[in-house]
């Protein structure tokens, strides 16, 4: 095990968790402002993937795919917030995770019929092809460009959230709702464009990641799940809170399943260590996230005090 | 007809019905009906066993799949020990049903006392993620733990045994699953009716004044989220025997998402409710599923329709709202 070894797997580890970042920022916005748990977030990010990898097939263009795909992601969201998720708001919890289920029923298979059931490739774009030298490693260009691109648009959320006006009625909308709307804002219309703001996110992270896996129904699946884990762990609420969980997981889930595995291994045989180990780092995250409830139930950065 | 004579005559339809189709079924010679009716017996009873945690005690827990799942397991692994004349955890392995529910009950009791425990000191939205993560847990575990089939899953070669019944017979096997679910509906029923079911229903309305008249709100969701984890797991290890396999996908997040759909489809909190709504889950996969290969298109849309507009199910849109919800 050499030091380039464990330094492209932490790497790996900061990309994932800024893919996680994307689709936690959305999902936890979501949550913060209208106060909704939205399951078909990670239907969002298939279709972001799905319209990306059709586009670029058609134009031969990577970045004509990428707009595509958060275009798409975005009126998808806009959409399914004007005609079902709207009718949620002061619904229980339960009615927003049914709805939402259902949503996901329809969206899978929706976009099963318009594409077929066989997964789509999406090429890295030529520019970003190949490795880079980073000193010690070489490292995929198309990976750290991720890097680059997840920190860029952190940052430019952060921005829009703090410097904005839009970003201002964001933040009352999560401290006060019915303050904001008294005071002449139309919520109506901010909680439209906040969901589709994220869906926009969530659409971006799905065509980005397209690049690197098979396009395919159910790929949003298990990234809402772990975007879940990353907003438990980071406080509801909280976009900064979505960051630190989104590294943490990011990192911990890489970092497990590379080094657990190689632990055991040092007085286990090597068949039974693989498998110890994998079952373990599978369920790194989990207990994390179960840790991090039982000691902070808000999670570590709580949204609202 | 007032709601409560509507509601009892409904439940007593579909208890017919459940027994009755089968029953034709037997006698035109058409097994595939009768195993679909064991499996719409066998989804109710797991759903019987949620409804206490969601419908009586307003626990909405998204890993009941867990709890499936490790039922299903136990079966599994004690049949794969039989068939192989090897011993688990010092014990011979087993082909009778009976010890294989004992231990799959007080195995599904133990896992749900110990997420209960943690999981309850959260509420709502925390409440419901951390079930699921739980769930994902044991999910991961089995799809990544190589002794039992890991993602491959594990067969049982023979259906474990029954005394008295011959539960290779389909028949034999849908009459089994029609005892148990009657039992556990009476055991809902019982416990509705009881001192704890009020109790458990008062801390769902609200838990400080429960409280306040001296219920322990923690103590008394934890036993109703004990005893609901043990009906699912009893369920799961029925689900196994009937389909003579267990996999990974018994636990996956989706399973605890149809629990919770058959509860709602049926009516939440309502006796009859898991019946209602597993029969239709189960006759909508099969009828739909026939027609089009994009049944959960249909699916998801008729669950948007109901959560939105027809909240109370089945039961609820035949017999009316309940007196307490």
């Amino acid at each position: 095990m050499t030091l380039a070894l464990v330094l492209e797997q932490l790497l790996n580890g900061v990309q994932f968790g800024l893919m996680l970042f994307l689709m936690s920022a959305g999902l936890t916005l979501v949550f913060g402002v209208m106060g909704l748990i939205n399951l078909a977030h990670g239907s969002l990010y298939m279709i972001g993937a799905f319209c990306c990898a059709a586009i670029a097939a058609v134009t031969g263009n990577f970045w004509l795919g990428l707009i595509a795909g958060i275009a798409a992601a975005a009126a998808a969201g806009a959409l399914i917030e004007v005609v079902v998720i709207r009718r949620l708001y002061a619904r229980d919890h339960l009615d927003q995770v049914l709805a939402t289920f259902a949503l996901i029923l329809i969206l899978s298979e929706g976009v099963r019929m318009i594409f077929g059931p066989r997964p789509l490739y999406l090429n890295v774009p030529d520019m970003l092809r190949g490795s880079v030298n980073l000193g010690i490693v070489d490292y995929s260009l198309y990976r750290l460009a991720l890097i680059v691109f997840g920190l860029l648009v952190a940052l430019g959320l952060w921005l829009l959230i703090s410097k904005t006006r839009l970003g201002i009625q964001i933040r009352a909308g999560e401290s006060d709702r019915e303050m904001i709307a008294a005071l002449g804002v139309n919520i109506r219309w901010l909680y439209t464009v906040v969901f589709a703001l994220g869906a926009a996110l969530a659409g971006l992270a799905g065509a980005l990641v397209g690049a690197i896996q098979s396009v395919q129904v159910g790929m949003g699946e298990p990234v809402l799940i772990l975007a879940f884990v990353v907003i438990v762990i980071g406080g509801i609420g909280s976009i900064k809170g979505a960051m630190v969980g989104a590294l943490l997981v990011g990192v911990i889930d890489t970092m497990g399943r590379f080094l657990l595995p190689r632990f055991f291994a040092t007085f286990l045989d090597t068949s039974q260590a693989m498998g110890v180990g994998a079952a373990l780092a599978s369920m790194l995250i989990y207990l994390l996230m179960a840790l991090v409830l039982i000691f902070r139930p808000k999670g570590l950065f709580p949204a609202h005090g | 007809m007032d709601r409560v004579r509507k509601e009892w005559l409904l439940n007593t339809a579909l208890a017919g019905a459940l027994f009755a189709v089968p029953l034709w079924a037997l006698m035109a010679g058409e097994p595939f009906i009768i195993t679909l009716a064991t499996r719409i017996a066998i989804l109710a009873i797991a759903a019987v066993g949620l409804n206490i945690a969601l419908g009586l005690g307003g626990m909405v827990s998204f890993g009941h799949a867990l709890y499936f799942g490790l039922g299903g397991y136990v079966a599994g692994i004690a049949a794969h020990h039989a068939f192989h004349g090897t011993p688990v955890l010092g014990l011979p392995g087993s082909n009778q049903m009976l010890p294989i529910w004992a231990i799959a009950m007080v195995a599904s009791g133990a896992l749900a006392g110990i997420v209960g425990a943690l999981s309850l000191r959260t509420s709502g939205i925390f409440f419901i993620m951390i079930t699921l993560a739980f769930a994902q847990m044991g999910f991961f575990f089995t799809l990544s733990w190589p002794a039992y089939g890991g993602e491959d899953g594990l067969p049982i070669f023979m259906r474990n045994q029954f005394p008295g019944l011959n539960t290779a017979r389909p028949w034999d096997m849908f009459l089994i699953a029609y005892g148990v679910l009657l039992l556990a509906l009476g055991l809902f029923a019982m416990l509705r009716a009881a001192r704890f079911g009020a109790a458990l229903m008062a801390i769902r309305q609200n838990p400080d004044r429960a409280a306040a008249i001296g219920i322990s709100p923690f103590g008394i969701r934890l036993v109703g989220f004990i005893l609901s984890g043990m009906i699912t797991g009893l369920a799961g290890a029925m689900m196994a025997d009937l389909t003579r396999f267990v996999s990974p996908a018994m636990m996956a997040w989706t399973m605890s998402g149809e629990l919770i759909v058959i509860i709602i489809l049926g009516g939440v909190g309502r006796l009859f409710g898991p019946v209602a709504g597993a029969a239709i889950l189960v006759g909508f996969e099969v009828f739909f599923g026939g027609l089009t290969e994009h049944w959960q298109f249909w699916l998801g849309l008729v669950l948007l329709a109901v959560v939105l507009f027809a909240r109370g199910g089945l039961v609820g849109l035949i017999a009316g709202r309940a007196r307490n919800v």
